[in-house]
């Protein structure tokens, strides 16, 4: 069964490490943060100026000076610091952060990744995703494997517009794990119940993958 | 002492002109010059060019200058889910330049530290790249990116005094800080505005020298965009 969203945040959640930054993007990225383990300390940075990011308010304790970069209204954690806008970016630029995790429109298999606009119909905005993505060396991508319309997101060249060039190298999708390197992706691990052959039949790009492919664990 | 306080919004927003380029620090809703914003909106002034992270929302923010055709120019990095802003834009009444995000900071920083222009590696091998010098540092291709000039720079701090020292407050601090001093005047509305002496010199984040003028703004909507809570168990 593919993954639902909730499901590949778990994933993803695995691959933070005690003592961590990290930097989570707008939708699938910002529930990472619910499957954290808590034996571990983790500090979440969000770019609009917040170190040390905490879970959303109980009800009538929201603050209008206290949101995260997707306008959530939020708390600030034990140790928690807020700077201004080229403090946060120079935390970002610097790498000091040490995991940034983000969703995308489209993944190329040399690493490429769009997700800001789509010409004549749809522009959001790079926000923080262009800075993230060229200086960040630990990038994970998460989305779903096709579009709406059951298309590729993993193709090997991106069509939309760039947010950055041979950035990306993990992508956890709805079907897959993936590693990106040496102009392909490199299947690591199967969503539980689906077959290789359907992630190759959702893939665009080439993919490479050695022996038995296993199984997530979550 | 060098007093910087004038007696309101109507004065602290003298000589602003059509065409003119503003600076205003916000993020999202948080932390924007409500006040100025309403009285540029009161002068029905256009042809400006704002340069923003954001454009408020439809009905709030900068939003309420889009909806009456005041900007001419958006110099942002998130359109986000501002409707009026990317139909504009779409159908090309409105200039937009979109630009990340560090970009945006680290312009207004350097315009407010006198340097002209920085390599960054944001925006390489993208659209964003088109027409800039690009370089090689350590392996690494950068950008060459300029300081903003503007005529005004629109900020919002939580406390200040009447030299003109400003304290922000939680995330609602974001691009102020940096805006401050990045444009000829710097226009700083407060929650709170006590006499000087009375901050604590430690406290302050932004001095007096960056801001030509400071008012306390009379009221403060704080409208929340996108409000998430949970619930106790």
């Amino acid at each position: 069964m593919a993954l639902d969203k909730n499901q590949i945040a778990q994933r993803i959640a695995k691959e933070v490490k005690d003592g961590y930054y990290v930097n989570l993007g707008i939708g699938i990225p910002t529930l990472v943060a619910n499957f954290v383990r808590n034996d571990i300390d983790v500090e979440f940075q969000s770019e609009n100026g917040i170190l040390g990011m905490g879970p959303f308010p109980y009800e009538g304790e929201e603050d209008p000076d206290l949101i995260n970069a997707g306008k959530q209204t939020i708390t600030a954690m034990k140790g928690a610091s807020f700077f201004d806008s080229a403090t946060s970016f120079s935390m970002i630029r610097g790498q000091h952060v040490d995991l940034t995790i983000l969703g995308a429109m489209e993944v190329a298999q040399n690493g490429d990744i769009a997700n800001w606009k789509i010409p004549g119909k749809m522009v959001k905005g790079m926000g923080g995703a262009m800075d993230l993505v060229a200086s960040a060396d630990n990038i994970i991508v998460a989305m779903m494997h096709t579009n709406r319309a059951g298309a590729s997101k993993l193709l090997k060249e991106c069509s939309l517009p760039l947010t950055g060039v041979n950035c990306v190298k993990k992508v956890v999708t709805n079907l897959a794990v993936l590693e990106i390197k040496d102009g392909a992706f490199h299947l690591l691990e199967r969503a539980p119940g689906v077959s290789v052959d359907e992630i190759k039949a959702a893939t665009e790009g080439k993919l490479l993958f050695e022996g038995t492919v296993p199984e997530m664990v979550f | 002492m060098i007093t910087k306080t004038v007696a309101d919004v109507q004065t602290a927003c003298e000589g602003v002109k059509n065409n003119m380029t503003f600076m205003l620090g916000g993020f999202g809703l948080s932390g924007i010059p409500e006040n100025c914003i309403a009285e540029l909106v009161r002068l029905n002034i256009t042809g400006v060019t704002c340069i923003s992270n954001n454009a408020g929302v439809d009905d709030f923010g900068l939003g309420l200058l889009l909806q009456k055709r005041q900007i001419k120019k958006m110099i942002s990095s998130y359109v986000g889910e501002n409707a009026e802003f990317e139909r504009q834009m779409l159908s090309g009444e409105l200039e937009v330049d979109l630009i990340p995000q560090g970009t945006l900071a680290q312009r207004c920083r350097a315009a407010q530290s006198g340097i002209p222009a920085f390599f960054t590696p944001a925006g390489y091998g993208t659209e964003v790249a088109v027409g800039k010098e690009a370089r090689e540092f350590n392996g690494k291709m950068h950008i060459l990116e300029h300081a903003f000039k503007a005529d005004f720079g629109f900020v919002k701090a939580w406390k200040g005094d009447t030299a003109g020292n400003l304290i922000f407050k939680g995330t609602a601090r974001n691009f102020n800080p940096n805006m401050c001093g990045a444009a000829k005047i710097t226009v700083a509305e407060v929650e709170e505005l006590v006499p000087a002496g009375t901050l604590d010199p430690n406290d302050i984040h932004i001095p007096g020298i960056f801001v030509q003028r400071i008012f306390q703004g009379e009221k403060y909507e704080k409208r929340i965009e996108n409000l998430t809570v949970r619930t106790r168990e």
